[in-house]
């Protein structure tokens, strides 16, 4: 059974999509990062789509299952690479991609990511030193 | 208007979808669309065949390379033999979905083509033909 390899950096998962995915495999995207966010506790999930010449509403429809599941699992999502044409065709078929954060390319996803990584811990730490102080 | 080259394949499985997206990326190019357009003809062309797959239990692409004087384009032809579509007109309207909840229906499909024609007999089977035309 094939699968998109799902890479590990510090808090963050990186995915880069490069082949064309039938539905089943895009199922099991899902699934493997959902496990990938508990198993490793990841607070961050960067989805790289740079090379997908087609998004149609199934993949469009995992790319927001997939933030949804990993803000329930309390990590951010960022989808990076989008083409053009792929927007442009996404927004006409009736898809907006609510709920997903997307960035230009892979360097300034990874900025958003760490910067909402970095702004969680900075309210986890208040919290901490405020149950210190009690 | 002329029928430059047909061909035929069959949409049966998931696998088949990937196929369909491959074969009509491929035509599209011949054709010399655009990036945007071809971009969304494969991209209706995925919609249909997951419809095909999924509710139609399976059935064939026929593909035609079009020629009308000097304009050129792809026009997909998608059939199968399964219950059909009741309601047509509710099957257009944006958001809806018969099957598991992963269909928009077919409205926003409509809207990526220049020509979109359905017909559909339950229990008997639907056909949905689609067109793009090279811009000039």
């Amino acid at each position: 059974m094939d699968s998109i390899p799902i890479l590990r950096m510090g808090p963050v998962l990186l995915v880069s999509i490069q082949v064309d995915m039938h539905d089943r495999l895009a199922l099991t995207l899902q699934e493997d990062l959902s496990d990938a966010i508990t198993a490793n506790g990841s607070k961050g999930v960067l989805i790289d789509i740079s090379a997908l010449g087609v998004v149609d509403s199934f993949m469009g429809r995992m790319l927001a299952n997939i933030a949804g599941i990993a803000r329930v699992l309390d990590a951010a999502t960022v989808v990076v690479g989008m083409q053009p044409a792929v927007a442009i065709t996404l927004v006409e078929l009736g898809l907006s991609l609510e709920g997903v954060r997307t960035a230009l390319n892979i360097e300034k996803g990874m900025a958003l990511l760490q910067a909402a990584v970095a702004e969680r811990d900075a309210v986890l730490h208040v919290m901490d030193d405020a149950d210190g102080t009690d | 208007m002329l029928t430059a080259r047909t061909e035929q394949i069959a949409v049966r499985e998931q696998h088949d979808i990937v196929s369909v997206r491959q074969m009509v990326r491929s035509w599209s190019l011949a054709v010399g669309l655009g990036l945007v357009d071809l971009t969304k003809l494969v991209t209706a062309a995925s919609e249909i065949a997951r419809n095909t797959v999924v509710y139609g239990g399976g059935g064939t692409l026929q593909i035609e390379e079009l020629r009308d004087g000097l304009r050129l384009g792809v026009r997909l032809v998608f059939e199968d033999q399964g219950p059909g579509i009741v309601d047509i007109d509710r099957a257009m309207t944006d958001g809806y979905s018969s099957g598991s909840g992963m269909g928009l229906g077919l409205g926003g499909t409509k809207r990526l083509v220049d020509e979109f024609d359905i017909a559909s007999t339950p229990g008997v089977g639907t056909r949905v033909t689609i067109t793009k035309w090279r811009s000039r």
